[in-house]
């Protein structure tokens, strides 16, 4: 260690404690074993989050959240502002890939049953965070006000507006009225800006608390291997070697968003017009497609129940049985038990894949 | 030694000052909640009040085409039929509030984004739609197709 950083970190050590600063990095180990290459898309979600916030307060400085501006503004970045093209690319794309980095994440910890005790609120956080996470797509989408982006909005918070009782009410709360207009531009503007980061913020702040206190999951067949002796204990502490291997993957992934961006540059559209018909082809992003695919086969009604109501008990008690598995799934190591819920998580993805397949088709 | 004399129970007045001042607490964050909730929500845009807007000119739709309009604060949909002559929906798709359109190669009304289909009379035939569009009356005045909202 260089001896200007042993000085500052005596200096700083000085100040929070001794040692305390030391002590918080080492802490930290990660486990090595066939499944470790897991362990890097948490982090993989977190640099993408990053790039996020740097570039979203990059496009800040030029866009303008009214319909008569929104779409001008874009296409204004887009054409005249050195980079502006390169800024909102970065941007679309990265988002795109912190969401898969997210479910990548979100799975691997659900196959892996790193959710089990005492890891339940990092399970929990986690999926909050996912949640918002789909909250920053959804909103961040209407944001350039074109066509597609529109009607996407329109059905979206449709959608919310069909949930008994306070449906209505969290409809308006959405749309800041009763169809989507400016008012809703500017409140998607203030959620996808100040609301939702600040909310990201601070339940991050809460996952990595845990994951730092709680130290890493290691998967339940390489411990019983462990146990019975088959394989050594075996880690490597977080800072630096993990982190630089971390870093490595992140420099990778700031290559393939600056090709992503150049090669692929995010298409802008059209400038919506509400009164003109949804065009054809019209779809969500490709996270949302399994829902939408859904909503497409349930027919107007089933029995005596609203079809969309169907569609969106069926989603919400889905996430809600989700966020709960580790209370669901709580003696790993009952094989039965344990099977059934690795099943359930191959079904899943397995809806997942084929009905966003089949809204693509 | 003994353990230094406690108060079994809290003293009678005390509870009251709890009671009061938690009370008073709790008036005070509803009334700083109230406001703020009722800010969330937008105050009501008045509806227009018009009955009838003109749609389009006679002369502007061939036959077997739709044109979207603007009847208040909402899209209608103006089909001019294959007989040459109007009718007049309202354009919002009673499944997720799409704005629909006429297909000119179904003679029916689609919505796309989810594939729900009416027919010319705004029937929900097939696709999750699960109402019939709003109908609304067509009158030509001279050059003008005028289009009234049923009372």
């Amino acid at each position: 260690m260089s001896s200007l950083f042993r000085r500052t970190l005596d200096w700083l050590d000085e100040r929070f404690g001794a040692g305390s600063i030391e002590e918080f990095l080492r802490h930290k180990t990660v486990p090595i074993h066939k499944h470790s290459v897991w362990y890097y898309f948490g982090g993989m979600t977190l640099f993408l989050f990053v790039v996020q916030v740097l570039t979203g307060i990059l496009l800040l400085l030029y866009y303008r959240p009214t319909p008569n501006d929104a779409f001008e503004s874009v296409q204004y970045l887009m054409t005249q502002v050195r980079f502006g093209w390169l800024i909102r690319s970065v941007h679309s794309w990265s988002a795109n890939l912190m969401i898969l980095a997210a479910f990548i994440h979100m799975f691997s910890v659900y196959f892996l049953k790193a959710y089990r005790k005492p890891r339940e609120l990092t399970w929990i956080t986690g999926m909050l965070l996912l949640f918002i996470v789909m909250g920053f797509g959804f909103s961040g989408y209407l944001l350039p006000w074109n066509t597609l982006a529109f009607f996407a909005t329109k059905v979206g918070t449709e959608m919310a507006g069909s949930i008994p009782i306070v449906g209505k009410w969290f409809l308006v709360f959405l749309r800041g009225g009763d169809e989507v207009t400016g008012a809703t531009l500017t409140r998607f503007f203030g959620f996808h800006v100040a609301v939702l980061p600040g909310l990201a913020t601070t339940l991050l702040a809460l996952h990595l608390l845990l994951v730092q206190t709680l130290g890493m999951s290691v998967p339940p067949g390489v411990e019983r291997a462990i146990a019975e002796g088959r394989q050594p204990r075996r880690s490597m502490p977080f800072v630096p070697n993990f982190f630089l291997r971390d870093a490595i993957g992140w420099y990778a992934a700031l290559g393939v968003l600056g090709a992503l961006a150049a090669i692929f540059p995010w298409e802008l559209g059209v400038k919506a017009d509400p009164f003109a018909a949804a065009p054809a082809g019209i779809r969500p992003e490709w996270y949302f497609l399994f829902v939408f695919q859904t909503l497409k086969y349930i027919p107007a009604k089933v029995f005596f129940i609203d079809g969309e109501l169907l569609g969106i008990f069926g989603f919400s008690a889905a996430a809600l049985i989700w966020v709960a598995i580790p209370f669901l799934d709580r003696r790993v190591g009952f094989a039965p038990l344990t099977r059934f819920f690795t099943g359930l998580g191959i079904f899943v993805i397995g809806y997942m894949i084929v009905l966003s397949w089949l809204a693509l088709r | 030694m003994s353990a230094p004399e406690q108060n079994p129970s809290p003293h009678p007045d005390r509870r009251w000052v709890t009671v009061i001042l938690g009370s008073g607490l709790a008036a005070s964050v509803v009334s700083f909640l109230y406001p703020a909730i009722r800010y969330i929500i937008p105050p009501p845009v008045a509806e227009s009040t018009n009955r009838s807007v003109v749609a389009a000119k006679v002369a502007e739709l061939k036959n077997n085409t739709g044109k979207i309009f603007k009847f208040g604060s909402k899209p209608g949909l103006l089909v001019r039929m294959p007989d040459g002559t109007f009718r007049a929906f309202s354009a919002v798709c009673t499944h997720l509030n799409c704005t629909v359109q006429y297909r000119d190669d179904l003679h029916e009304i689609w919505c796309a984004c989810h594939n729900g289909l009416y027919d010319l009379e705004g029937r929900n035939v097939s696709g999750p739609p699960p109402r019939p569009l709003e109908t609304f009356e067509v009158h030509v005045q001279g050059e003008d197709v005028v289009v009234t909202r049923n009372s």
